[in-house]
């Protein structure tokens, strides 16, 4: 029986990003907040020192900030027709752990959706048909706009200091930004970051072929910066250890540099780390959150009770523990009935590598940033004709090479040896001029029918919950992008002088062993009636409402942009939400 | 020198930090204050020198003639054995890698397709130790000699057997990958994992190592960087 | 109404009408308690009386650390037995003032009322007031812990006699009432000199006021206006920022003075701390020069690629560092202390500065023992005093060995 804990008006499931601002701006409205987190506290000097930070093998290859599957791990088929087994390492996507969860370990690379984005299946029913779509592709409008969003997505740039070049304020387009983003109501906070040889290089193409780049939108500061909550972030040095590394001089915006110094000073924040919630509780009618129960750091069951029940807890638990909760119904995906675990998607990267003459270049590969890289907007969402091309989505492309960590980065011409004195040699002689851009198209990743999460039947958890399962492939759609695009960008590759590029399209089947960005999305989606979604505009559950589910659970389908500023924008709308209307009047914000 | 407090030392450390101190002790429960304790460092679990630690003699010296002929010594650049990669591996196997701690390794375990990701139950200690034995037998059955023994093209003929598939060693289907992404890594991995010894791969490519200021030198263009690598524990060359 | 506060309002008017100007705060809307509370934190008392961690306010039992070893501060809470409950408001003021106990017994001068003596009357009895307020903890402390023959207080009458000037603040008609008001705090209640004034043998100040002194396993800076070793080349603006925030431009507080900005100077006004910065800037600096001797170049080249490669990531290349996150090294004082001791420290064990609402971040140096030998540290330490127009003497691998084997017996 789990010892119950004194009340608390606020539980937050998890201190990453979302746990962070909802924590921080409840705790302003005179809350009492207690954030529960799996995984350690971590902060900047304590753990990333600028001599330990910078350790490929620790970090990048032996993982050591993410959660260990033997804590909780998850189940992997690509159809139904297979038995779904354990993920028993990670692959295709790395799951934080601790206090910052994924935004202490992210790249930071801090894009906005299109507006187009959110009305999705309007949007391309009313250009293309509604045959145009594949059959069983369940993409669908969100049920936000994008004027009710763009002052969130400001608020979260203004949070990290980004640093980026506007493309269209208010509706007048900018000179150097992106000439296809939505009208955003003022500049980035900072200035882009300077560029790299080889990242320069790739605008300078892109130009002479009559595209329009702009540099990526950064949380890997330009300059020092103090956001709103007074917490100061310094410039990034180009280390080159962003995505998988903690940054040790508090120049990479994270819940670390931005929030938490703030957070932990208000009287009424409490963080319990080490702590695994395990059930979000349910009165007898089951249309109220009584609180959580989690295990502590002595394997103690504890009740503890909230008015408020936040769920951070990243995509994949934030599903896990609703459908261990029994909150919502589960999809099936034979009757198609249930909103939890459906419209499960991820991210279609894909790229190439120019291989260039090492007497005339040298790119220095190992300068860079996580969110470092110029880019071209002209093949994302819907900013070109489809119709002759017989596929939806698209996506950025860029040369956003983040890095040149030696271990990852060993690209050699087709046909070199493995190994041996050839390997060797071809090592010495391509490492420093050679693109190896594995992510230079970053596209969409659209809903299915048959790509959906539920709870697997036979493994478990160290607690004996059942894992989450996850039924997924790559569907004709995105493989038919992905190669196309990936040929605009080959061509780019060459434009810039290589005189060898290899594309590497995404090809099926959807492997859980490649690493193909941590951005998974769907499976609590929101919408604009509970037919439809699992949670309204404001993330609160359609089913129980002083229940919020954060994050890209949210999301029915994903764009082709890096999701975090978009997480950042629904976290600070539904705070928003909560605030100004929740609080006074507890109850459905949302009548449908 | 205070290393990261261990989850047991937080465990068994007070909770909450208190009010009017400034540094409070490291807890689980983080409230009012940052934790902080003077003289903190995270550093990471390297190689310690001395002899093995998993291999036996007989394995060690097998390892260090696969890791010299899939790297081998040039002119310019060390090969894998005294470039450190086979203490690498052994020191790598005797960690948290040799066992898959931290894996997901509940049964039941079936095989599954290439894309559900490795399956096997078997510890790369066990798989390093299984197929090493194999190796050894294949040798000296076939050839003559352990493999140690062997002349530099036979060696090569060995490694390309086990690339290709068609030396199939008892139980070790997919020794071949571990085995080069192994020593690859070594070579390529900080100094102070044992491998790269004196950093001399990253000399070799021209990578500046565990270094974290380019402000300078982002925008100057196809220029080389100067500067030698340092490692995580640092540059021996300061002092010289 | 509660009687307190009639009296309080009354005891105010007095203040008004009677006192010197520049010993009143220049907000006339206090109550003697709240004004009382406000003197306490100027103070600082929570410094030495309240054990961290224990949240028992002004309780006492907190190892006070002296050149001749350890005291335990008393007990301060209105606790009739065991705290000052008993005392009359006169013992209470003399104790702070004149440095007596009850029945004529001597304080140890680690209780500053060699600094506490400039308070008027009325502010005493304010603070008095405030301290009757605070929560009664019954904490009975043997405060004596000094080693044979420190602990024998008959000596104190002497060293009284040698090294106490008692007296309130006289202020100097020839300097402005914020100055005056700056002197009243700095050299009274808020006791600078205790830790940044060099002692004698005795551990009485020297002449040699505010020049620096090492206590705690920290050197508390030059704070006079010496332009090379002290805060000359800092802006009043500089200085009440560092006292409100724990940072500034160019500096950032940590160790005990980060505990001193978070605990007293961040919580104080506005107008005080510039009245502070004011006086501190008229402080006249030591007339020894910086050493004229060149450090060892072969060190300097060393310490210099240490730079580069480990220091510049924050400090950067130029060490102009960032401001309000890491230290300016060039031109610094704190780098160029005659005392290496916070150099050393802050290199060997890190340093998290100080956090406070206007500035929370509170950004940490991370230690940097681990990765270099002494010799190394010496050499980063030795260049980061001379370069960039520095000028301070040499560190040596000795010196660095004796530091890391100092801070090895210390746990904070």
């Amino acid at each position: 029986m789990a010892r119950k804990l004194p009340h608390k008006d606020v539980v937050v499931i998890g201190l990453g990003w979302t746990g962070s601002i909802l924590s921080y701006e409840l705790c302003e409205a005179g809350l009492d907040v207690v954030a529960i987190e799996r995984g350690p506290w971590r902060d900047t000097p304590l753990d990333f020192q600028p001599y330990t930070a910078p350790d490929e093998l620790r970090y990048r290859i032996r993982h050591e900030l993410f959660l260990r599957p033997a804590q909780v791990s998850v189940t992997f088929r690509n159809n139904a027709s297979q038995e779904a087994l354990p993920v028993r390492n990670w692959g295709a996507f790395m799951l934080g752990n601790g206090a910052g969860g994924a935004g202490l370990h992210w790249n930071a690379e801090t894009w906005r959706f299109l507006p187009s984005d959110f009305v999705l299946r309007s949007h391309l029913t009313q250009r293309y048909g509604a045959n145009f779509l594949p059959q069983d592709m369940t993409i669908q409008d969100w049920g936000i706009k994008w004027d009710e969003i763009e002052p969130h997505y400001d608020r979260f740039e203004y949070l990290c200091g980004t640093s980026g070049t506007a493309g269209n304020v208010k509706g007048a387009v900018q000179d150097g930004g992106n000439p296809f983003e939505g009208p955003r109501s003022r500049p980035y906070p900072t200035p882009a970051q300077k560029q790299p040889f080889s990242h320069t290089l790739f605008a300078k193409a892109a130009r002479e072929m009559g595209y329009k780049p702009f540099p990526q939108p950064s949380g890997n500061l330009s300059q020092a910066y103090t956001n709103p909550l007074g917490v100061t972030l310094a410039p990034c040095t180009f280390c080159g250890f962003c995505e998988w590394f903690g940054c040790a001089n508090y120049s990479k915006a994270s819940p670390q540099t931005t929030i938490l110094p703030a957070l932990v000073r208000k009287k009424n924040f409490e963080a319990r780390t080490e702590c695994e919630v395990v059930r979000i509780n349910l009165d007898s009618s089951g249309k109220r959150a009584t609180g959580v129960t989690y295990v502590d750091t002595s394997g103690e069951e504890l009740e503890q009770p909230a008015d408020l029940v936040l769920l951070c807890a990243f995509q994949l638990f934030n599903v896990q523990l609703l459908l261990l909760s029994g909150i919502g119904k589960p999809y099936d995906p034979t009757s198609g009935q249930g909103q939890i675990g459906r419209n499960f998607t991820h991210q279609t990267v894909s790229g190439g590598i120019g291989f260039f003459d090492k007497d005339k270049f040298n790119f220095n590969p190992f300068i860079a940033s996580g969110a470092i890289g110029m880019c071209i907007d002209e093949f994302n969402g819907d900013n070109f004709d489809h119709g002759p091309l017989g596929f939806v989505g698209g996506g950025y492309l860029g040369q956003v090479q983040t890095n040149g960590r030696p271990i990852e980065t060993t690209p050699l011409p087709p046909g070199t040896p493995a190994w041996g004195p050839q390997w060797k040699q071809a090592l010495r002689d391509n490492y420093l001029s050679t693109v190896f851009c594995g992510a230079g198209v970053h596209a969409s990743f659209y809903s299915y029918r048959d790509n959906y999460l539920d709870l697997d039947p036979t493994y478990k958890d160290r607690f004996g919950r059942p894992l989450v399962r996850i039924t997924m492939d790559f569907h004709e759609n995105e493989l038919k992008m992905s190669a196309w695009l990936t040929d605009k960008f080959g061509e780019i590759l060459q434009h810039m002088g290589a005189k060898q590029v290899v594309k590497q399209p995404r090809k099926g089947p959807y492997d859980v062993t490649k690493y193909q960005t941590s951005h998974l999305c769907g499976g609590a989606i929101m919408g604009d009636n509970p037919s439809n979604s699992a949670i309204n505009k404001y993330l609160q559950s359609w089913d129980v409402p002083n229940l919020f589910v954060q994050g890209a659970t949210a999301f029915p389908q994903n764009a082709g942009y890096n999701p975090t500023g978009t997480v950042g924008a629904l976290a600070y709308s539904s705070a928003a939400a909560i605030r100004s209307q929740y609080l006074k009047n507890p109850g459905p914000l949302v009548h449908a | 020198m205070t290393s990261r407090p261990s989850r047991r030392e937080v465990l068994a450390a007070s909770a909450a930090a208190l009010l009017l101190d400034p540094n409070p002790a490291d807890a689980a429960v983080i409230k009012d204050a940052l934790p902080w304790r003077s003289g903190t460092v995270n550093p990471p679990v390297g190689a310690t020198p001395g002899p093995w630690r998993f291999f036996t003699n007989e394995e060690a010296a097998a390892v260090e003639a696969l890791v010299d002929r899939l790297i081998p010594p040039d002119a310019e650049t060390p090969g894998g054995k005294d470039a450190g990669c086979a203490v690498f591996i052994d020191r790598q196997l005797d960690g948290p890698y040799g066992s898959f701690e931290g894996h997901y390794t509940e049964g039941p375990f079936h095989k599954g397709t290439p894309e559900q990701g490795p399956q096997s139950p078997v510890t790369p200690k066990e798989h390093y130790r299984k197929s090493l034995a194999a190796l050894d037998q294949h040798c000296r059955e076939t050839l003559g000699a352990p493999f140690v023994q062997l002349p530099d093209e036979r060696k090569d003929q060995v490694i390309k057997g086990l690339e290709d598939g068609s030396i199939k060693l008892d139980g070790a289907g997919s020794f071949w990958k571990l085995l080069l992404n192994d020593t690859q890594q070594g070579f390529l991995a900080d100094p102070i994992y044992g491998g790269n010894k004196d950093m001399v791969a990253w000399k070799m490519i021209g990578f500046p190592g565990a270094r974290y200021d380019y402000s300078d030198w982002v925008e100057r263009h196809n220029e080389r960087y100067p500067l030698p690598p340092i490692s995580v524990k640092g540059n021996p060359d300061w002092s010289r | 109404m509660p009687d307190r506060v009639h009296a309080g309002r009354a005891a105010l008017l007095a203040v008004l009408l009677l006192a010197p100007p520049g010993a009143v705060a220049d907000n006339q809307d206090f109550s003697q308690i709240e004004r009382g509370r406000y003197l306490t934190i100027a103070g600082d008392c929570n410094a030495c009386h309240t054990l961290p961690g224990s949240g028992k306010l002004l309780a006492g039992g907190r190892p006070v650390e002296t050149p001749f070893g350890n005291l335990l501060a008393p007990n301060i809470t209105p606790d009739l037995e065991t705290g000052i409950g008993a005392w009359s408001d006169d013992e209470f003021v003399n104790a702070l003032t004149k440095g007596t106990g009850r029945a004529g017994t001597r304080l140890y001068p680690a209780m500053p009322y060699t600094y506490m003596t400039k308070t008027t009357r009325e502010d005493a009895l304010a603070i008095r007031a405030y301290l009757k307020t605070v929560p009664a903890v019954r904490n009975p402390v043997r405060s004596n812990q000094l080693p044979f023959p420190f602990n024998i207080r008959l000596g104190l009458a002497a060293w009284d006699q040698l090294f106490f000037t008692p007296g309130t603040f006289h202020p100097d008609s020839r300097k402005s009432a914020e100055w005056n008001r700056g002197a009243y705090l700095a050299e009274g209640l808020m006791h600078c000199g205790l830790c940044h004034t060099p002692k004698n043998f005795a551990g009485g100040d020297t002449g040699r006021r505010l020049q620096g002194y090492v206590l705690q396993g920290w050197f508390a800076p030059d704070i006079t206006s010496d332009r090379r070793r002290g805060i000359g080349g800092w802006s009043v603006e500089d200085i009440a920022t560092y006292l409100k925030t724990g940072h500034n431009r160019v500096q950032a507080a940590s160790g005990p003075m980060a505990e001193m900005v978070m605990d007293s100077s961040s919580k104080m006004s506005d107008a005080d701390l510039r009245a502070i910065a004011v006086y501190l800037k008229d402080q006249p600096g030591g007339s020894d020069q910086a050493s004229a001797s060149q450090p060892d170049q072969a060190l300097m080249k060393t310490g210099a690629s240490i730079f580069v490669d480990e220091c510049a990531a924050c400090h950067r290349q130029n060490a102009s560092g960032v401001p309000g996150m890491f230290p300016t090294l060039a031109g610094s004082p704190a780098v160029q202390s005659t005392d290496p001791s916070s150099l050393l420290r802050v290199i060997l064990r890190g340093a998290r500065s100080a956090a406070t609402d206007a500035a929370p971040t509170a950004p940490g140096m991370p230690a940097f023992g681990w990765l270099l030998s002494d010799q190394e540290v010496a050499a980063v330490a030795t260049y980061v005093r001379n370069a960039w127009g520095n000028a301070a003497p040499p560190v040596s691998s000795d010196d660095v060995a004796k530091a890391r084997s100092a801070l090895s017996r210390r746990s904070d």
